[in-house]
């Protein structure tokens, strides 16, 4: 394309040979991420300032080209895939922390920070970064930031949104734009709490100040041990509706956890139909008697024992075994589909038991590791991609399981995003009216859809139809099984 | 047809104010509204709204419009409309510990309910008996429990409201967690009524901690050993409930005042009740001439214990002259003045000028020496409340009106916003005497924002025609 000549002929301008790819060879890596889809970027630049940022999203305004910001590519929803191909900005060399205030419990960060180095980074001072996604040594905090990432600890600690106090942004005419401040407390409108969780729709973030929390003086891991996975789920209900707020409450049912225990050896016992790991935190004295009442009521839901982390090697081996456990059943088959509902916790029992049902019904065997203590269920389907017929299936299977979630009281997403996974499942959830005064907000910010364009709306709401090119989906996107 | 008329084709008559009167228990600072509307169901609100739109009525949404005079008053007051009959819960979930109610009701009576389930929503605001969901999410009011909870963005789960095109509109959902769709909800905090009609809130909830709670209390000579020790506290392994520093002037009111809130309308059988400002201080708590730190704390026997020790420690570290251990009998009265101290400032004085700080907590040692030689020179009581969380509240009291001129104002808001400046934070103005405001408005919240266009824009996008509040947050060109 002659245009994508000229412009990266320009872009190399500003931005130096080595930051510039657009061989067809280089932008091929960069057309996945952690989900089913694809879409390939005709370039892809690396800057290393907010100005630089700026002035390449001038250039792209000028030559009318979209654009797709991207952190790590963990992404589960097709966030940072440039589904209208165009330019791609990678955050990577924009990684560094600018400023720690320990005094006041803040960072400043570019938005190619790992989030894991940012708590390796304020952990001598007894700080860490709070969410805490099982990607987490990989993704960026940029890519927290846009998807609104959660993790297992976000239970008792909030989501990323929690998190974040200001955010440097530019505008898709290149306009920089600083909203929030290092305290939290938004003065006039929070257009913070607003972008963080916007996919990249409305802004690319540039600059990020986040909150850093306090490690708790003590950690108590439990692995609760269950016969039936009715038990384990009528557990994490009773846990809630007793007002016991552990740091994290994670389910693993028998069949996923004995894959995990096949590769990680965790120590998950093979024969069991479901494990609960749940964590307490605080002070010594709160630990102990919390550790106590969750034991209890395990053990009144006829848990079979109550196991407790002896020392850290073991509470970091039951964590391996958790965080690793997608990549686990990654072995089993080619093709592993994530799914992110959430539901009303009073409702666990019965969705896991329909969650079973619908798997039967496609035939599929449906695994679940998941947040239990808030309500956010990832069921995993495997399947064979290449087996088209199959692949459609599994996909019906999955909308059918998030439309139960929805139908239940739920969301379609509690930590993965919408993205170009999840956007024609959006009409579940909003109305026509829903969609106007978001569709007017987004063009308050992205008035020409060049930013992210095909994203979180269903295509007939959004303004991202027109950009949309045919062959980059060579999936079919889920839709509403009829 | 006059807008009246046309407010009657929507709404029974009776729901419909237009006497004098009526009329001037909705003035804000002293601007009263052609007419009030009191729908009773949230169709009948977005009528009106759809009414407005067409004929470019000015709305102005209220609840028991105990904050409606915080900062700037509107341009143009057309229409109040006062959702108050909307005041039910639409769906409780204990077991999920979420609940979704409309935006009419008090969260004092929200609370009752929730307290039968032992659990509660951590909004302990001024004006607390009379003050409604709508209105607390509107006014962006933070409650000293933030310390423990956050403000209300972090436990505001999602939220229905009528656009400025009369549409009814909804955004995130009533599950704890969710990221579908742009979390539109959390604008509408502290968004006084500029962007939409706020009609039903869905909150998390909480266990009712709070009943098992105690309080401490400790005294020092200076702002800045009171300030350390919160710090200390502040990066311990403690997690209080509450952490406030309170200036001598403060504490000064809070010995000398009983709130006179209204009489509570029997929901309040709760801990946290209403009425518990109106107890009696049991003794002398407040040392004259003393900065106090007030933290308050929950858990089990043995963690009560551990609060004990270790914030005793910490006080007895930091140079405290007294330290007292508040029980069941003495936390609540403390408790409620805490809760209530922006509305017993504005007691002590009618002409109270109340300012808000954000800024680092760090910072508050700096922004208290400045803010004290400012009102020495200006020769005004100053009565201050420093929460760890980084907010710190100002309360100008002169003793009587000539005290206080639009200039004497006029130039300590400057000061005020300059100070937010230069400490890496924001200043804006709560309360004030209506006769100084239009002194003020052109000066503050906007005045602290060097670039409002993007605000713009997102009000033009929920309110296209500019028919909501009108100029209360900053101007609109429109």
């Amino acid at each position: 394309m002659l245009m994508t000549q000229i412009l990266t002929r320009e872009l190399r301008k500003i931005l130096g040979p080595a930051a510039v790819l657009s061989l067809p060879e280089d932008v091929l890596l960069y057309e996945y991420d952690g989900s089913v889809e694809k879409g390939r970027p005709d370039a892809v630049v690396f800057p290393s300032t907010t100005n630089e940022v700026s002035r390449i999203v001038k250039l792209a305004a000028h030559h009318n080209v979209p654009i797709v910001g991207r952190g790590a590519g963990t992404g589960l929803s097709g966030g940072a895939l440039a589904r209208s191909g165009g330019l791609m900005i990678a955050f990577a060399r924009m990684n560094r922390i600018l400023e720690l205030d320990f005094e006041n419990q803040r960072a400043v960060v570019q938005p190619g920070v790992v989030n894991l180095d940012l708590t390796r980074a304020v952990e001598h001072a007894g700080l860490y970064f709070a969410p805490d996604p099982s990607s987490q040594k990989s993704c960026t905090i940029g890519g927290n930031v846009a998807e609104n990432a959660g993790g297992p600890h976000t239970l008792a600690y909030g989501v990323t949104t929690n998190h974040i106090t200001a955010i440097e942004l530019v505008l898709p005419d290149g306009q920089i734009v600083r909203v929030g401040n290092k305290q939290g407390d938004p003065s006039l409108y929070d257009l913070a709490g607003l972008l963080v969780g916007s996919e990249g729709t409305l802004a690319l973030i540039t600059e990020i100040t986040v909150k850093l929390s306090r490690k708790p003086e003590a950690v108590k891991t439990l692995l609760a041990i269950f016969d039936t996975i009715d038990d384990a789920s009528e557990t994490v209900a009773d846990i809630t509706a007793r007002g016991i707020t552990p740091a994290a409450c994670e389910m693993l049912d028998g069949w996923t956890l004995r894959t995990v225990e096949d590769y990680i050896h965790a120590g998950f016992p093979l024969d069991s139909a479901a494990v609960l790991l749940i964590e307490v935190e605080g002070l010594h004295e709160a630990v102990t008697s919390q550790a106590a009442s969750i034991d209890e009521i395990c053990r009144a839901h006829n848990g079979r024992e109550v196991r407790v982390a002896r020392d850290d090697k073991e509470r970091d081996l039951l964590w391996k075994g958790r965080k690793n456990s997608f990549g686990a059943l990654g072995r089993l088959a080619a093709g592993v589909y994530v799914l992110d509902g959430v539901i009303p916790r009073s409702k666990l029992p019965q969705t896991l038991r329909r969650i079973h049902a619908i798997g039967e019904q496609y035939g599929f065997r449906i695994g679940n590791i998941f947040h239990a203590g808030d309500g956010n269920l990832h069921p995993i389907v495997l399947y064979d991609p290449r087996d088209i017929e199959q692949f459609k299936r599994a996909m019906q299977a999955s909308a059918e399981i998030i439309r139960y979630c929805v139908e239940i009281g739920g969301s379609l997403s509690g930590e993965h995003g919408i993205g170009m996974e999840k956007s024609e499942l959006m009409p579940l959830l909003f109305s026509d009216a829903d969609f106007a005064l978001m569709r007017r907000v987004h063009d308050a910010f992205n008035p020409r859809c060049s930013l992210n364009p095909g994203k979180v709306f269903p295509l007939t709401k959004g303004c991202g139809e027109t950009r949309i090119r045919s062959s980059s989906a060579n999936h079919p996107t889920p839709t509403i099984s009829a | 047809m006059t807008s009246t008329a046309a407010l009657e084709s929507i709404l029974d008559s009776s729901r419909v104010l237009v006497d004098p009167a009526a009329l001037a228990t909705y003035a804000i600072d002293g601007l009263l509204p052609v007419a009030v509307a009191k729908p009773a169901s949230t169709e009948e609100a977005a009528e009106v709204i759809r009414l407005a739109a067409k004929e470019r009525l000015s709305v102005v949404p209220t609840g028991a419009r105990t904050k409606i005079s915080i900062g700037a008053r509107p341009t143009r007051y057309d229409i109040a409309l006062d959702m108050c009959a909307l005041n039910q819960i639409a769906h409780y979930d204990p077991a999920d510990l979420t609940v979704s109610a409309d935006a009419g009701m008090p969260v004092a009576k929200l609370n009752a309910a929730l307290y039968e389930r032992k659990q509660f929503l951590p909004l302990l605001v001024p004006y607390y008996s009379q003050a409604t969901l709508g209105g607390v999410i509107a006014s962006g009011i933070d409650s000293p429990l933030r310390q423990a909870y956050g403000t209300a963005r972090d436990f505001l789960l999602g939220a229905e409201f009528i656009d400025g095109t009369g549409a009814l509109v909804k955004s995130g959902g009533r599950v704890v967690k969710n990221v579908a769709g742009y979390d539109l909800h959390k604008l509408l905090v502290g968004s006084f009524g500029t962007l939409a009609v706020i009609t039903r809130l869905n909150f998390r909830t909480f266990p009712a901690i709070i009943d098992r709670s105690r309080g401490f209390l400790a005294s020092f000579s200076t702002h800045e050993t009171a300030l350390a020790a919160r710090h200390k506290i502040a990066a311990s392994s403690l997690s209080p409930l509450t952490l406030d520093v309170i200036n001598p002037g403060a504490a000064k009111i809070f010995s000398s005042r009983t709130p006179a809130t209204p009489q509570a309308t029997g929901f309040t059988r709760d801990t946290h009740r209403t009425a518990e400002s109106q107890l009696p201080l049991p003794g002398e708590w407040f040392h004259a001439d003393e900065w106090q730190l007030c933290a308050a704390f929950a858990g089990p026997p043995e963690v009560v214990s551990r609060y004990v020790r270790d914030l005793t420690c910490v006080a007895e570290q930091s140079r405290a002259s007294a330290i007292a251990v508040l029980d069941d009998a003495t936390r609540p009265p403390i408790w409620g003045r805490l809760r209530e101290a922006l509305s017993l400032f504005r007691e002590v004085s009618p002409f109270a000028a109340i300012f808000k700080l954000n800024i680092p907590p760090a910072r508050h040692a700096k922004a208290v020496r400045v803010l004290e030689s400012l009102a020495n020179a200006a020769k005004l009581p100053l009565a201050l409340i420093a929460r760890a969380a980084g907010t710190l509240y100002i309360a100008l009291l002169p003793e009587s009106a000539p005290d206080f001129s639009a200039e004497t104002v006029s130039l300590l808001a400057l000061e005020v916003l300059s100070l937010g400046r230069s400490l890496d934070g924001r200043a804006s103005l709560l309360f004030a005497p209506a006769a100084i405001k239009p002194a003020l408005e052109s000066t503050l919240n906007s005045g602290s924002h060097p670039d409002l266009s993007l605000m713009r824009r997102v009000k033009s996008a929920f309110d296209p025609q500019n028919i909501f509040a009108p100029d209360r947050l900053f101007r609109n060109p429109l």
